[in-house]
């Protein structure tokens, strides 16, 4: 059986599925539905949601339709969210591998730089580092991949440590393989399904603190996030709740989505780990 | 002059229990020889095996091999000079990467030592997978869609492929049924006789060794016990491991007052 069949047997993979292809539609065709600038005023301010035929979510303080805020604001916590745990998981991943493989003082050296970067909160961080760079899209993914690379680079070494003593790996170098070509070529692609499972973890984590950073201004000023959307809201939120629980919704859908797609995703693994 | 002269090699794990793996141990291999090296299990063979490989560092001795100092090549100069020098390990399935395919971990060998050019290099990979008795076919299928005897099969061609004076054969057949086992066995012979490359036989069966050794060795707890002539340890073993090893070997007998004749 292979690995999309086993993935679509589980029924948290399915919803996750589901879910983050209804986020990931939302997010690419936010622009057809909702052309232009999604920060432009569209009518009278704090219309609530269906009073208005024209715009179903309602408008914010500014009169700014919530709903293609909503659906752009989708667009930037997917790409921070997805992009911050690429960067994460490449480094760590990496890191971890030469670490692990190396041994000795490389071993030793990643490995304080890896417990220098998890003795500091993530978030915070990340928040001093946006202070000190300034808020942009690629500062806000580095911020982010600073402070979650950590597991993955844990992860991946503890797996390269048993496959290293593995006989492939004794017989690559037999051949004359450079440690390098061993540690990149053959131990790295065997280690990374177990890594690959924390994507979910971090993918989410990045989303939410993603919105975090927004909620405190700290994210891109020119583009709509969820985040954002929920500072923005605090401010009424006793008159105006709708504007804070919308983009609320949005984030524990993600989120959800993320989870569940990577519980689907273990379970197909451990089912072949169970097989072979 | 000797292909191999392995001289006072020592070699101690470290740890609570000091394990004295190999407790000055030499041995010498001729070109075209083959010293079946037996011993029970721990008794420091496959030590001795991965030390001549520079899989495990040596704590004290010396390595000659093709006349250089073995022991003192170091990165790039090792990593070259290792196509002299080759392996098959026992497990045939641990010993691939479980996403390799035939043909792609006999060409890593061809393509790291540089051997002939890009696009030739299939064809190389097809004339060594007939020189073990495979065919061309099987270099695209995956390492573990084939049998145990075909994937020692490819071990040996990887091995072969860089040209090697010597192979060391860690329990090469240990893991392969009686059958197969035998096939094995013969095309190694075969192979030493066409291109004269000397085998290091480890194992702990004395069968096995006597049907391809010229000289064998006894290893017990770290130490060489006993060497000579293979017909002549299993005639008249003088250490209790020999014994012990020659006692341990199954034999068929259908009529047992007869004795077994001579070979």
């Amino acid at each position: 059986m292979n690995f999309v069949a086993r993935f679509i047997r589980s029924p948290e993979g399915i919803a996750g599925l589901v879910l983050l292809s209804l986020l990931a539609a939302a997010a690419l065709l936010a622009p057809v539905f909702f052309p232009g600038d999604p920060l432009a005023i569209e009518g009278r301010p704090l219309l609530r949601p269906f009073e208005h035929p024209g715009l179903p979510l309602g408008t914010d303080r500014l009169g700014r339709d919530v709903m293609a805020e909503l659906f752009h604001g989708a667009r930037a916590s997917m790409i921070v969210g997805i992009s911050a745990a690429a960067v994460a998981i490449l480094v760590g991943a990496l890191v971890g591998t030469l670490a692990g493989f190396g041994g000795g003082l490389i071993d030793e050296a990643l490995m304080r730089v890896v417990e220098a970067f998890q003795i500091v909160p993530g978030f915070l961080l990340a928040l001093a580092f946006v202070s000190v760079v300034g808020p942009s899209l690629t500062v806000v993914v580095i911020a982010i991949a600073l402070g979650s690379w950590t597991g993955p680079a844990r992860l991946a070494r503890a797996e390269v440590l048993s496959i290293r003593e593995r006989d492939f790996v004794a017989a690559a170098r037999v051949i004359g393989m450079h440690p390098l070509e061993i540690a990149v070529k053959e131990v790295l692609p065997l280690a990374l399904p177990p890594v690959m499972a924390l994507t979910s973890v971090i993918v989410a984590g990045a989303v939410l603190t993603e919105a975090a950073l927004s909620f405190l201004g700290l994210g891109d000023p020119n583009i709509v996030t969820w985040g954002s959307m929920i500072a923005e809201g605090r401010n009424v939120l006793r008159s105006a709740a709708y504007l804070s629980i919308v983009p609320g919704l949005g984030l524990v859908a993600l989120v959800l989505g993320v989870y569940l797609f990577g519980e689907g995703l273990v379970e197909a693994l451990a089912r072949r780990e169970g097989q072979g | 002059m000797s292909l191999l002269e392995v001289s006072n090699l020592c070699k101690t794990y470290p740890g609570k229990r000091r394990v004295m793996a190999l407790d000055d141990v030499s041995i010498t291999l001729k070109r075209g020889e083959t010293l079946g090296l037996v011993g029970p299990s721990g008794s420091g063979k496959s030590t001795l095996a991965r030390a001549i490989m520079r899989l495990v560092e040596p704590d004290t001795g010396s390595i000659r091999f093709e006349d250089g100092d073995w022991l003192a090549l170091r990165g790039r100069a090792l990593r070259q000079a290792r196509a002299r020098l080759q392996m098959v390990f026992q497990d045939p399935l641990g010993t691939f990467n479980p996403r390799a395919s035939v043909g792609g971990a006999i060409g890593d060998a061809l393509r790291i030592h540089n051997i002939g050019a890009r696009h030739d290099r299939a064809d190389r990979v097809a004339v060594l997978l007939e020189r073990v008795g495979l065919s061309a076919d099987h270099a695209r299928r995956p390492i573990t869609q084939i049998s145990g005897g075909q994937r020692q099969r490819v071990a040996i061609a990887r091995a072969l492929a860089t040209a090697p004076a010597l192979i060391v054969l860690d329990e090469a057949v240990s893991a392969l049924d009686v059958t197969v086992r035998a096939h094995i066995l013969d095309l190694l012979v075969n192979l030493q006789q066409q291109e004269g490359i000397a085998y290091l036989f480890v194992s702990h069966d004395l069968a096995v060794v006597r049907a391809v050794s010229h000289r064998t060795a006894i290893m017990e707890a770290g130490r060489i016990v006993e060497t000579g002539p293979i017909q002549n340890v299993i005639a008249a073993p003088a250490s209790a491991t020999g014994r012990a090893l020659v006692a341990a070997v199954p034999r068929l007998i259908t009529n047992p007052p007869a004795k077994e004749p001579a070979p």
